[in-house]
């Protein structure tokens, strides 16, 4: 037991490494960064994260980020429940098709799509739009969400159904106020992998985007293709990346294994 | 469960349906389009047919590419799937050390891809990075953006750290569905811990890992934003793999109709996997049924 | 195999239990014989699993001791303890074949490939699975793979006992008789100890010797099948066991008669005897297969209300009404019982008389 502990403590320690180190730039200035290699910063200071908090050019990235991402989810669920419960409770013409066509989606490259999508939202006007990049990232979200919603669902006996329906229940009744309540734990586990597909995805959201949606990642890439890099900048920057991922993190830190377990990510 | 038959279930999945077509069949029909048509500017374009599909499976650049991505994606399997398996052994399984140690893990999972190849270029600098420095200090010579074979290996590091925590969540759920009583089985029958893992855990895991390692093929089959960021497909095109490739010649170049008839080849190959993917999927639903 | 001995054993889940609920087996003092088939028997949350778990080496009772043969195994876990153990669904090597399995025991204790196949082939033979050697185990019915996981038990011969833990779980209704006799011909030959846990009296009665009743953390009876049917010593024996269980009824003693609520039934001089000075908490107990049912009045009888009749096929079930009590006779299917009023007789040999819910015999005082 010991040795397996130690040794997974060396690998908790390496996998954070990467992480600390940026940590460590972030709380630097420039100058100090290029001026001496420090392991730990010997002056800290927040000027990097205040540059962020108070240029709108920084903080807008996160706010576009965070509003697409939560568009996103409340879109993926609205649309995947009824889906899910149609393929966990019924047969019907076309259901294995359409299964499988879904699954298809997400596993599509993006760089596929990236140009028919420009060509289709500026088509329609929604380019640098936030819903733009919701809509663009439901491509791979809602069949996910469809996914790991029916697993969920059909681990839900159908007895409860049926008594619903014979005690005279109407289906959006019973839906909103028995069965989803059953299913609390996949709802999570579910806006929890859209938040995670859609918080991390680049290619979309930077292509979609020009300025008034911008996402932090798109800034953040545009700000390493300049000149007069500033590394303690672009450290803070990604630091408070990972902090919206950390926290739904451990809200859902009960329901990740068996999300995990779902085994459709 | 059998189900209900009713197609009026088909209400039920419209929106998704009407969604997800929005996304993807308009925008293939457009691929599909580009794919069999030379086009010169808006409004001035000429039907080739296939000459687009020949040009491109006879393209070395991208015979180039393919052979990278296959080889990346061999080298990912082979390293994340024992590495995956090995930390899912280790990670505690109850307690608050168990949800820190979950935590902790799935963290490289929710950072922006870009984000990714931010930390790893600062990690692996000479100058300012850790990593850099430590091995120059050593007395390698490693700077990864002159030399192919460095970039490799930065590249594998960066993937490596970023996407084993998957293999190994999956793997961690598979073992916690062990029931306790075939540990006590075994101890009973005086097995060694190999002969645990080797009779008892590994089996067990077989659902999980197939689904593990098909997704960990897929994914990194289409991978772009962290390779694109760290080495930029270079030096040269060194790592330049299929989706960056893609992207070069098709937002890059804007050559559409050979970008839009690469991309329904790329396209293609993905769904032969994805439908082996499905197949495993229906079976380990099936069998986790019956055992 | 083994002698058990359970030396002032009690087990409870909180670190510092305060009073007798804290437990979840309270104190054991037994001594069990090598060669026997006991079963536990009681409801769920009875303990029963605890003690087979305190027995085979699972979980380290929190007092007392546990000895095997005189040993003192007691933080022994269970490898060190030569125990096997069936649990309630099969537990095997899917990727091995079923000689495979039965082998692995053996392999991990360094027998030769030799020994160890004459072994199988033996215990194969046993457990009539020679024809299924080579198969795949993980393929076969759940029956099988339970034999399986029971031959796993019976290749080292060496072994102390033989733990179930419900093991006829799974089994379709139609195989379990079927491995019923199996176990219990595989204990005839080779008189192993076996423990067998199990919530079903009916498997309990035909598999056992000698059946341990548990109820709420005790032993509350042990003894035969014929002895717990006959003389149930607490009134949850009385209930539990028997098919309906046993009928009780409060009442009072005077002289030679036991009155409950008006009417009076008389009784064995010795037991009334018994019950005499006792006021309250006093109950009277019969079996249903004992209850006499007639159509007109007999001597010693007394007038009830019959409430319902159920023909069970081979049996019939009659219940009536006495003075504000429901009791149930069990009747031959071809007796002919009145729908409405009948007279009910008690044979007094096979009347018991309960005091706070613990029989009153000739030789027990309160």
């Amino acid at each position: 037991m010991k040795k397996r502990t130690i040794a997974f403590i060396i690998y908790l320690v390496l996998l954070m490494l990467p992480i600390y180190w940026m940590f460590n730039m972030s709380l630097q200035t420039n100058a100090d960064i290029m001026g001496s290699f420090n392991l730990y910063p010997k002056n800290i200071t927040f000027s990097n994260y205040m540059n962020i908090f108070t240029d709108s050019a920084w903080y807008n990235g996160y706010i576009n980020s965070i509003i697409y991402v939560s568009m996103n989810m409340v879109i993926s669920l609205a649309v995947a429940l009824p889906a899910a419960y149609a393929f966990s409770r019924y047969n019907f013409i076309g259901d294995k098709q359409i299964f499988f066509w879904l699954l298809t989606n997400r596993m599509a490259p993006a760089a596929v799509f990236l140009l028919p999508f420009f060509q289709l939202y500026s088509t329609v006007g929604l380019i640098d739009t936030h819903i733009a990049v919701a809509l663009a990232h439901c491509l791979f979200n809602v069949p996910l969400s469809v996914w790991i919603l029916e697993g969920f669902m059909s681990g839900v006996p159908r007895e409860i159904d049926e008594t619903a329906f014979i005690d005279g229940y109407k289906f959006p009744r019973f839906f909103l106020t028995i069965f989803l309540p059953l299913i609390k734990s996949g709802i999570g586990v579910t806006a929890f992998f859209c938040f995670m597909f859609s918080w991390v995805e680049l290619l979309f959201a930077r292509t979609l985007t020009v300025t008034n949606a911008k996402p932090i990642a798109a800034i953040m890439t545009r700000t390493v293709s300049s000149s007069g890099l500033d590394w303690g900048l672009l450290a803070a920057a990604g630091i408070l990346t990972i902090v919206p991922g950390a926290l739904v993190i451990y809200f859902v830190r009960n329901n990740l294994a068996k999300g995990f377990a779902m085994g459709r990510v | 469960m059998d189900k209900w038959k009713d197609n009026k279930a088909w209400f039920l999945v419209i929106p998704v349906f009407i969604l997800v077509a929005f996304s993807a069949i308009i925008p293939l029909m457009t691929v599909v389009n580009y794919s069999v048509q030379d086009i010169f500017g808006p409004g001035n374009r000429l039907f080739v047919g296939t000459e687009w599909f020949k040009e491109t499976l006879s393209d070395t650049r991208l015979h180039d590419a393919l052979g990278r991505q296959l080889l990346f994606s061999g080298l990912v399997l082979l390293i994340e799937m024992p590495l995956g398996i090995l930390i899912a052994l280790m990670m505690p399984k109850k307690g608050w050390a168990s949800s820190l140690s979950l935590v902790l893990i799935a963290l490289p999972l929710l950072i922006p891809w870009n984000v990714i190849g931010t930390i790893w270029i600062i990690f692996t600098r000479p100058d300012i990075g850790l990593l850099g420095a430590a091995i120059n200090g050593m007395g390698v010579a490693f700077d990864h953006t002159n030399s192919a074979g460095q970039a490799w290996i930065t590249l594998m590091l960066m993937e490596v750290w970023h996407w084993t925590p998957l293999v190994a969540l999956l793997a961690f759920a598979g073992l916690r569905a062990i029931p306790e009583a075939y540990f006590q089985a075994a101890k009973i029958d005086g097995a060694s811990t190999w002969a645990t893992f080797w009779y008892i855990q590994l089996p067990k895991m077989r659902g999980v890992l197939t689904i593990a390692l098909l997704l960990r093929f897929m994914d990194s089959f289409l991978i772009y934003a962290e390779p694109f960021v760290l080495t930029g497909g270079g030096p040269g095109n060194t790592t330049t793999f299929l989706s960056i490739y893609l992207v070069k010649i098709a937002v890059g170049q804007f050559d559409l109709g050979p970008a839009a008839a690469f991309s329904l080849i790329y396209f293609l190959i993905i769904l032969l996997f994805c439908w082996l993917f499905y197949q495993v999927l229906l079976n380990v639903g099936k069998g986790e049924k019956t055992s | 195999m083994a002698r058990i001995t359970l030396d002032k054993v009690a087990h409870s889940y909180i670190a510092k239990p305060s009073d007798e609920t804290d437990y979840a087996l309270r104190l054991i003092d037994n001594i069990w014989d090598d060669g026997g088939a006991y079963a536990l028997l009681g409801p769920s949350g009875c303990g029963k699993t605890t003690l087979l778990n305190i027995i085979s080496g699972l979980l380290a009772p929190s007092e007392g001791r546990v000895l095997f043969d005189g040993k003192d195994v007691t933080d022994l876990p269970p490898e060190k303890r030569n125990i096997a153990q069936v649990f309630q669904f099969p537990v095997l090597y899917d990727t091995m074949t079923v000689f495979d399995n039965l082998a692995f025991p053996l392999k991990n204790r360094g027998f030769t490939k030799q020994d160890a196949k004459t072994r199988v082939l033996e215990v194969a033979d046993i457990l009539d699975l020679t024809d299924s050697l080579n198969k795949k185990a993980a393929g076969l019915s759940a029956d099988a793979k339970q034999k399986i996981s029971l031959g796993r038990g019976l290749v080292r011969r060496d072994v102390a006992a033989i733990l179930f833990d419900e093991p006829l779980t799974v089994i379709d209704p139609h195989l379990k008789w079927q491995l019923r006799c199996k176990l219990k011909a595989v204990h005839e030959q080779l008189k192993l100890t076996l423990l067998y846990v199990t919530h079903d009296q009916v498997e309990a009665l035909t598999f056992a010797n000698k059946v341990i009743v548990m109820y709420e953390g005790a032993i509350v009876q042990i003894g035969t099948p014929q002895e717990l049917f006959e003389n149930p010593i607490h009134k949850f024996v009385g209930y539990f066991i028997g098919s309906p269980g046993m009928n009780f009824m409060p009442c009072k003693i005077d002289g030679n008669r036991a009155f409950i609520n008006g009417s009076s039934i008389p009784i064995d001089d010795r037991v009334a005897e018994l019950g005499e000075n006792l006021t309250d908490n006093l109950e009277i107990g019969i079996r249903p297969l004992y209850l006499e049912v007639h159509a007109t009045e007999v001597e010693n009888s007394v007038p009830v209300t019959v409430k319902s009749i159920e023909d069970q096929g081979s049996y019939k079930i009659v219940t009536v009404r006495l003075s504000g009590n429901l009791l149930r006779a069990r009747l031959d299917e071809k007796s002919v019982v009145p729908p409405e009023k009948a007279w009910i007789r008690f044979p007094k040999d096979w009347i018991r008389l309960y005091h706070k819910d613990k029989l009153l015999t000739l030789q027990s005082n309160d």
